[in-house]
């Protein structure tokens, strides 16, 4: 290990925070989130329409050449950090971290042009839960034709683009019109899977191989997971601490009463821990170096801060938090999912027993 | 403004005039502390140049690679991060004058008179009592506890009641006291390890002259809040490679004996590595913040955090230690300078960093400084505010 990585928040990308923040504050609001994810459409599609048309964000891992922002996973972790605070329903880890990384290590630059410019959202057809490294089903290929199903896959029903493995090893790029994408009922509602059913659709040219395209997906995602868990964490507890110091009971602020004090403060520390893990993830993506430890890392961390910071969200508000209308449960359901999403802390745990040379019995 | 260049420029000359392999030690650190280059955000003349805090780097890595001695902070670690900013911040012109210098190049080691039995997390509640004399001297009587180093120290932070009349914080005052000075009796106090590394400090007549009151009579509580402070600071923004901390033998003993591998202990063997990696990351990060002047409140939670890692770990170590994990290095009843974790096996670790999560504020006294502090949540309701400290239950 030679040098630390930089973990602080550069001028930029505090001031890309306070765009992000700014847009979510105006436009996102829990009603209208809980509404959307009892209609057909769960995805919020305006607002994708503005962070990624106006504000370029889809591009940011993109290089300037094919119309990209030429940034690196350093300020796409910054975007994360405030979607997940916001538990925002759009597909931007699915599509402008996820799909763009396949895409990347395809050097598929005619598709890339279209994500960057965001009038392409694509999905990468492997289960969400899937871990980097770990074996995916792949669909089959036959004359020129894919057929098969695969289960599991974020954000299908709002992608254009769905980039499927097939038995040969290759991943080829399909229009999502000519697959059937059905919703499936999904745990967390902000994230939705569906099935993607391929019945003899046209191949069409192999972008590139699909192990190390996933891999590279699936790692980039886990390791900026990390940041959508913070953000997520972070507004747990400012939320609680909030509600706690007005909240009542037995003629004082319940915040006041030191089982309480103590439960929040130990949850801020692990909040501010996982704040230095996400921070070395996004630095690792971003240098190349040391990426697969860092991600793993933060990963086998960050799952459980994240949930346990929504569930004792719910726990301390109590009543209220238990309710559909309050925004809570989007928070708790899309911290559990996140801790199945990319590799659950186990695999992760188990990735850096193998890095850092310490082996199982 | 002194910045990087002119620090690399007066190292060099510091190492032109004192070559360290020519040098003394306590020449050699003499000369650097008159240099400004001891800690370079003193003021001059106090073993400073008035320079950013970050800058220190500098100066220290240059040292380091000319094989510079080094002034051994963890021997003097009571004085350099607690004594010298305080005095630093309350003490007079000639204290300062007094005091800074030999703190620094350790030939006056220092140690905390606090604790008392009567007063441990409830600090403020101390009955250490000082009685101005005639001739302007003060008297002490007391018993202070748990005192680290007072077996090698030379000078004490001292806190004692001047004022039993008025509400416990308002009738304190802080003082430095000569521990060589008649009437201070140290006495080993053995610990769980078998070692004694704190005493029990007995105080009897002491007299200590008015010049060495640090701060206004009544004032200490405010005075000792700088010293607090900075003990807890202390602890964060160390540079540490990773595997740096406990976890590293643990680690080591996990690669080199495959025999002593269970699949319970590697599950948690591997959590607390990752606990451990990503506390050591968010120390960094903490040192980072400092470096570009932006402090952030997560100092106080570093204590914390390493308490209890250090705890977990040494555990988990003496039982993947099995058979040997039975065993215990040795129980000979000493008087250490300095604590030495990694000089000793897994069951000293064990037990010693227990005293982690007490020394230096307990834990849950910890959390309610986060807690309130921090997070701004309310403060523990106060029984004592207005009530004379003899008047306060004990
Ligand atoms: C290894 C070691 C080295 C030390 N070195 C020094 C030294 O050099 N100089 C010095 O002056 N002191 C020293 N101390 C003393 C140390 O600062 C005290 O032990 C500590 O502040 C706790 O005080 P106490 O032991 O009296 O415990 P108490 O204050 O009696 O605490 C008993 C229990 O009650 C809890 N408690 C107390 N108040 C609260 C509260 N408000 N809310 C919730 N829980 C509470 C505590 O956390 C603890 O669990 C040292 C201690 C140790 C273990």
């Amino acid at each position: 290990m030679s040098t630390q990585p930089d973990l602080l928040y550069t001028e930029e990308e505090e001031a890309l925070r306070s765009a992000v923040r700014d847009l979510l504050t105006d436009r996102l609001d829990p009603a209208g989130v809980i509404a959307r994810t009892e209609s057909d459409a769960p995805h919020d599609v305006s607002l994708w329409k503005t962070l990624t048309g106006d504000m370029g964000l889809a591009g940011l891992l993109i290089p300037e050449e094919l119309d990209g922002q030429g940034a690196t996973h350093r300020e796409a972790a910054v975007v994360l950090e405030e979607l997940g605070r916001a538990v925002a329903p759009v597909p931007y880890l699915t599509s402008a971290v996820v799909a763009t990384e396949a895409l990347l290590e395809c050097g598929a630059d005619d598709l890339l042009a279209g994500l960057a410019s965001a009038t392409t959202v694509a999905a990468l057809a492997v289960g969400l839960h899937s871990a980097p490294g770990a074996a995916f089903p792949a669909v089959r290929l036959e004359n020129g034709l894919l057929s098969g199903e695969l289960t599991g896959i974020a954000d299908a029903v709002a992608a254009d683009l769905l980039l499927v493995p097939a038995d040969d090893g290759g991943l080829y790029a399909v229009d999502a019109s000519a697959a059937t994408v059905t919703p499936q009922v999904s745990f967390d509602l902000t994230r939705p899977l569906a099935t993607v059913t391929l019945s003899g659709v046209a191949a069409g040219r192999r972008r590139g191989d699909a192990a190390p395209a996933v891999r590279r997906a699936l790692r980039a995602g886990a390791g900026l997971l990390a940041s959508e868990q913070l953000g997520l964490a972070e507004w747990a507890l400012t939320e609680t601490v909030r509600y706690l110091k007005e909240r009542k009971q037995f003629n004082r602020s319940v915040g006041g009463f030191q089982a309480l004090k103590h439960r929040l403060a130990q949850l801020w520390l692990e909040v501010v821990n996982l704040r230095a893990a996400a921070r070395a993830a996004a630095d690792a993506l971003a240098n190349g170096e040391d990426a697969d430890l860092a991600t793993a890392v933060a990963q086998a961390y960050a799952a459980a801060v994240a949930v346990r910071a929504a569930e004792e969200a719910l726990q301390l508000h109590a009543g209220i938090g238990m309710t559909w209308e309050h925004p809570v449960h989007l928070c708790l359901k899309r911290a559990k999912a996140d801790s199945i999403a990319y590799g659950t802390a186990g695999a992760h745990r188990a990735a850096v027993a193998e890095l850092v040379d310490l082996r199982a019995p | 403004m002194t910045d990087a260049a002119e620090l690399q420029r007066r190292t060099a000359q510091l190492l032109a005039d004192h070559p360290p392999a020519t040098t003394g030690r306590t020449e050699f650190l003499e000369a650097r502390f008159d240099a400004g280059l001891a800690w370079v955000h003193y003021p001059e003349g106090l073993g400073g140049l008035g320079a950013p805090r970050s800058l220190q780097a500098v100066v220290d890595a240059a040292l380091e690679a000319a094989g510079a001695p080094d002034n051994d902070p963890r021997r003097i670690g009571i004085g350099l991060g607690m004594a010298a900013p305080t005095i630093l911040k309350y003490g007079t012109d000639e204290q300062k004058r007094r005091f800074l210098r030999p703190l620094w190049t350790g030939e006056e080691v220092w140690c905390q008179l606090f604790s008392e039995p009567g007063a441990g997390s409830d600090l403020a509640a101390l009955g250490t009592r000082a009685v101005r004399a005639d001739d302007g001297d003060w008297v002490v009587n007391g018993q202070k506890v748990w005192t680290s180093s007072a077996h090698v120290a030379r000078w004490a932070i001292l806190i004692a009641r001047t004022d039993p009349d008025v509400p416990k914080h308002a009738g304190i005052t802080y003082f430095l006291c000569d521990m060589t000075d008649p009437g201070v009796e140290v006495r080993p106090l053995r610990q769980i390890t078998g070692e004694a590394e704190f005493n029990e400090v007995f105080l009897t007549e002491v007299r200590i002259p008015d010049a060495r009151r640090l701060g206004e009579v009544g004032e200490g509580w405010r005075v000792a809040q700088t010293t607090l402070n900075n003990e807890r600071v202390a602890i964060g923004g160390m540079r540490l490679p990773r595997e740096g901390g406990m976890i590293g033998p643990v680690a080591r003993t996990w690669r080199e004996r495959p025999e002593l591998r269970t699949h319970d202990l590697h599950q948690r063997l591997l959590k607390l590595w990752v606990e451990a990696e990503v506390a050591r990351l968010t120390g960094e990060r903490l040192r980072q913040q400092l470096a570009s002047g932006q402090p952030g409140p997560e100092g106080a939670g570093m204590k914390l955090a390493f308490a209890r890692l250090n705890q977990e770990i040494s555990g988990l170590e003496v039982e993947l230690r099995g058979e040997e994990g039975l065993l215990y290095d040795d129980w000979t009843m000493r008087r250490p300078e300095l604590v030495d974790f990694t000089g000793r096996d897994a069951g000293y670790r064990y037990l010693r960093s227990k005293g982690n999560s007490i020394e230096g504020g307990t834990s849950e006294v910890l959390l309610n400084i986060v807690a309130e502090r921090v997070l701004g949540l309310p403060s523990e309701p106060r029984t004592d505010k207005d009530v004379a400290w003899k008047d306060l239950a004990r």
